[in-house]
Parts: structure tokens; C-alpha cells; sequence
């Protein structure tokens, strides 16, 4: 429906704060969930956590990597050179506010199991699963 | 099965990772003429700029042999022998395989300028591998004026590099512009001036006639005087240890499953030559992403699994002083789609219903979105393409193109 509340946790969720409203207030957000919309039709996107990542394999430096089926990033080995973001087929890897690329990385370093815009979708619109590939 | 690696940048490293999806047991053996654990090349500016430690230029981490089980020998190939399945080093010392990866890079290509033996080699230097920076490095201070020849990515890195260290840097390059492989004259105009602000000096249009010592003649007979000279005119595979053996044109020939021409003999990297997706040519694109790609394609081929790689194309995302540029594909098509704003500039390439190329500078957001329809040949028809134009985005593919690729039928 357009609401945007899970770009809103997903900017809250890489904050220390409590309360969100407060966090959130009077900064412009750079979520890593995106909605996309046009006409009356609305989705999010986030990473895909593929298969085949063409930004891990891309990766000059080394600082994107995959455990456990999740891709993320290590900022401190990131310089920021966006072969990630010119690699993704989906645009989920962005450039972030304070330089190393930024990505969903399903909230496991916030350690709150349910990823925080699945958690915060009223209209459970997003959810948290595994599917099996075509490949 | 014994695999035995030629390489210990992306290439070999993408063979490890590709040998071990496969088979966990087999004995592989990373053969590097450099003393080094594994590092990313394309970090050696970012070291000289004091951005990276030793630690970070690790491309992989500090327990990467022991975990795979590799094992690393510090040495040169000197020669393959595929009728015995044996390599020997420098020092004699003979290795065997049953399997063999080539993925032996590139080296600086020094064109035969005259009086360039004049220059004495304390003050010469190429900038592609580690010792290169390190030495550079060691050489450089706040009196030393540095000439570089070639206004490319990599000369151009360096100069972002050093300058902050020396007195002054000078630039030259035969193209009219700079970066010229990736940008056209409007794209390289913001990067020219801003590198100018920061007081690099470019000599354009224009060659080194020959040097006298350090001085520099250049083609319109000003003289530019040096300290220090970088030569970054270009870089050429390393072809020669399969001479004779498979098949080599500009670079080794691969095929989609990176095997070169001779049995249990595969290549990866900025040493082969493989076909462009986005024009159909087969040509050397010696760029990391695709080394890794073909390196650990040919690694899971080697163990007995099952792969192809046949989307390479040239690809590049550089940034100098914060202004960022990414560029895909080859600038051809009948069509152009141009924004222009400020110092940012996109601009699409395409015809014949498909998206061959782009540069975006500026504004790189989301431009994997356009990479990804020159890298699988998207008929343009078959999507919004109007709308991708102005704003990248999924919105651009129909509604069921969109379930199987943001619904999990995508890989």
C-alpha cells in the first residue's frame, strides 16, 4: 500500500535508539529496503540474498562475503569503489551516508531474528522465508 | 586429484573457491611469483593514500590457505610440461597436476620509447602490483616531481594516490581526454577538472617524443622535467608459459567453461581472452569481477561439477575524490539517452532493441539495474524501458517478471 514504514524500521534498525519517531525525526532516511512505486503499484525491494552473488564474487576487496545464505558486508574492508552497485541486478547494494556501500543484511547484526521491516509491515506484505531457486 | 594453481590474485583464488564447492579432499597447490597472502590489486592506491593497512589488503582472510587446505608455494613457473602433467619453477624444483590453472595476470606494457634506458631505474616505476606501491612509496617525498605517463585507470589512481606526497604531478596521455577507455568528452570533463582543482597537471593529445634523463620531450617539443616517472600505459596478458601448448590470440583463448585449447588446462583472468556479451567480440576484459567469475568457474570444472560463464563484459566503477563513475558495455547502438545535471551525467548506449553500454557519473544508484539488461540481452520491448531510462528500478519489468525475480525464481 505505499506506506513506507519498512524503509522507516529498516533506517531504525541500524540505530541504538528506542523510540523511532525520535531516531528518525527530521533526518532524510537511506533505507536499505526500497519501495518502488508507479501507478497505484508498490513493492519493496532488498537484497535477494542470491545464489549466485554477483557482488560477493565482484568484490575488489573482499568485504562482502556469505555465511549461512546471507550476504554482508564488512565495512571496514569496503573502499567504497561501487562495483557492488554496478554489479546488483536488482539495485540493492547503495551507497551509504558515511562510505562503504550498504545492503540488507536481514537484521542478523542487530541480532533480532525477524528482520526488522517484516516485523514492522502492517499489512504483512513482506515476509521472511526461504524459496527454492529456478537453478 | 592434484590441483595445481598458477596465480594468487582473483583468478586463482575464484579456482580455489570454485575446486572446493566441489571437492573437499583434493590437494591443491597456489604457485605465486609474489611473497605476499593474497591481496586485492586494485587496493595498491588505496595503500599509498594511507585508506587501507597491510591487514585490509588482504582480499581474503588471514586463515584462507589453511581453511581451504591449499598450499602455497612463494616461486616462477618456468615452464609447463602438459605431456607429463608437470610445471617447473625457476629454481628447478617440479611440480605435478591433473588438473592446471593458468590465471597468470598481466604486466605493464612499456612501449619503446627512445631514451628511456637513460632514465636510471631508481627513478622509473610501473603501478600494478604491490611492490610497485611499496617502492614508489618508499621513494616519494614532498621535493619529488612526478610525471606519469597514461591518463587511464590505472595512471590515474596512482596520481590520486601520491599526490598528497610529492610537489607536483604531471600527467600525459595520447587521448584527448582522460580515462578515455571508459568515458566519452563530456564524462571525462568533470573528473579532468576536478583532479585539476586538486592540482594534477594533464599534458593531453599530447606523447613522450623521448626522454633526456628526467626530462621528458614531449610530441609538441615542451619539456616536462621529473624525479620520478610512473609508466601506466596499458598492460599486457602474460600468454607466454602456454605458448605452443593452446591456443593464444590477444590472450589465451577460453571458452564458457574457461578451459583453454589443452586438455586439463584452464585460464582465468586478465591473461585470457573470452567472448563480450554485450558485443559478441571475443577480447581480452581484464577486470577483477570477471577474473573471479572465470577462476572460480573453471575451479568447480576441474573438480568434476558442471559450469558456464558467458556474461563477461567490460565493467568499471572508479572514483576519484569522492566523484564516483560506473561504466558497462560498449558504447554502440544507433540510440542515445542523455541527462546531464551539474557534474552528473548519465548516459545510455543502445539499438537494435538491446542496452549495450552506459556511463553513469554522479549518481550511481541502482545502475546494476542496467548492467543486468546489457548483461542478459533484455529485448528493450519486453520492459519499460522509458521509465528504466529516467529511474532504474524493477518497476521497469512486467508484473511476472517481477515475481520470478524478486519472488525467488531469480538466482
Amino acid at each position: 500500500m505505499g506506506c513506507h514504514l519498512c524503509e522507516y524500521y529498516c533506517a531504525f534498525a541500524g540505530t541504538d535508539g528506542s523510540d523511532m519517531a525520535r531516531a528518525l525525526k527530521g533526518i532524510k532516511i537511506n533505507p536499505r529496503i526500497k519501495i518502488e512505486e508507479k501507478d497505484g503499484i508498490s513493492f519493496a525491494v532488498s537484497c535477494r540474498h542470491c545464489r549466485e552473488p554477483l557482488c560477493v564474487k565482484g568484490c575488489i576487496t573482499g568485504a562482502l562475503t556469505v555465511a549461512d545464505g546471507v550476504i554482508t558486508i564488512d565495512r571496514d574492508r569496503c573502499v567504497s569503489c561501487y562495483t557492488c552497485v554496478l554489479s546488483c541486478p536488482y539495485g540493492a547494494v547503495s551507497p551509504s551516508d558515511d562510505g562503504a556501500v550498504q545492503k540488507c543484511e536481514l537484521c542478523v547484526k542487530t541480532a533480532e531474528g525477524t528482520p526488522a521491516c517484516v516485523r514492522g509491515c502492517p499489512n504483512n506484505a513482506i515476509v521472511f522465508e526461504e524459496r527454492e531457486c529456478a537453478e | 586429484m592434484k590441483y595445481l594453481i598458477i596465480g594468487n590474485s582473483a583468478g586463482g583464488i575464484g579456482a580455489v573457491e570454485g575446486i572446493r564447492q566441489i571437492d573437499k579432499e583434493g590437494g591443491i597447490t597456489v604457485i605465486s611469483n609474489e611473497p605476499y597472502h593474497t591481496y586485492s590489486r586494485p587496493l595498491i592506491s588505496y595503500l599509498l593514500l594511507g585508506k587501507i593497512t597491510e591487514d585490509k589488503r588482504k582480499y581474503r582472510g588471514a586463515d584462507f590457505y589453511a581453511k581451504n587446505n591449499v598450499k602455497l608455494v612463494h616461486g616462477t613457473v618456468k615452464r609447463i610440461y602438459p605431456e607429463d602433467k608437470q610445471v617447473i619453477l625457476s629454481g628447478g624444483e617440479q611440480v605435478s597436476y591433473d588438473k592446471l590453472m593458468v590465471a597468470a595476470g598481466s604486466s605493464p606494457f612499456v612501449p619503446p620509447f627512445e631514451g628511456l634506458d637513460g632514465v636510471p631505474a631508481e627513478n622509473r616505476f610501473a603501478f600494478m602490483c604491490l611492490d610497485d606501491a611499496l617502492n614508489l612509496n618508499k621513494a616519494l617525498d614532498k621535493n619529488k616531481r612526478v610525471l606519469i605517463v597514461g591518463a587511464g585507470l590505472i595512471g590515474l589512481k596512482c596520481a590520486e594516490g601520491i599526490l598528497e606526497k610529492v610537489a607536483g604531478v604531471t600527467v600525459v596521455d595520447l587521448a584527448p581526454r582522460i580515462l578515455s577507455s571508459i568515458l566519452d568528452d563530456y564524462g571525462a570533463k568533470p573528473f579532468q577538472e576536478l583532479l585539476e582543482s586538486k592540482g594534477i597537471e594533464f599534458r593531453l593529445s599530447r606523447g613522450v617524443k623521448r626522454f633526456e634523463g628526467r626530462t621528458a620531450v614531449l610530441d609538441d617539443g615542451e619539456t616536462v622535467d621529473f624525479d620520478i616517472l610512473v609508466l601506466a600505459v596499458g598492460v599486457r596478458p602474460n600468454t607466454a608459459l602456454l605458448k605452443d601448448i593452446a591456443e593464444i590470440d590477444k590472450g589465451i583463448v577460453i571458452n564458457e567453461k574457461s578451459e583453454t585449447t589443452a586438455p586439463d588446462i584452464y585460464a582465468a583472468g586478465d591473461c585470457v581472452q573470452t567472448v563480450d556479451a554485450s558485443s559478441g567480440e571475443s577480447k581480452i576484459m581484464a577486470l577483477l569481477p570477471n577474473a573471479y567469475i572465470q577462476g572460480e568457474c573453471a575451479g568447480i570444472n576441474m573438480a568434476g561439477g558442471e559450469k558456464s560463464f558467458n556474461k563477461a563484459i567490460p565493467m568499471n566503477a572508479i572514483g576519484f575524490f569522492g566523484l564516483h563513475v560506473v561504466t558497462a558495455g560498449n558504447y554502440t547502438g544507433d540510440k542515445l539517452y542523455t541527462e546531464r545535471e551539474g557534474n552528473g551525467y548519465k548516459r545510455l548506449f543502445y539499438g537494435d532493441n538491446k542496452l549495450n553500454g552506459f556511463i553513469l557519473v554522479g549518481n550511481v544508484e541502482k545502475a546494476g539495474i542496467y548492467t543486468s539488461l546489457i548483461r542478459e540481452r533484455t529485448p528493450l520491448d519486453s520492459i519499460d524501458f522509458a521509465l528504466v531510462c529516467k529511474k532504474p528500478g524493477m518497476m521497469a519489468f512486467t508484473r511476472e517478471e517481477r515475481n520470478i525475480k524478486l519472488g525467488g525464481g531469480a538466482v
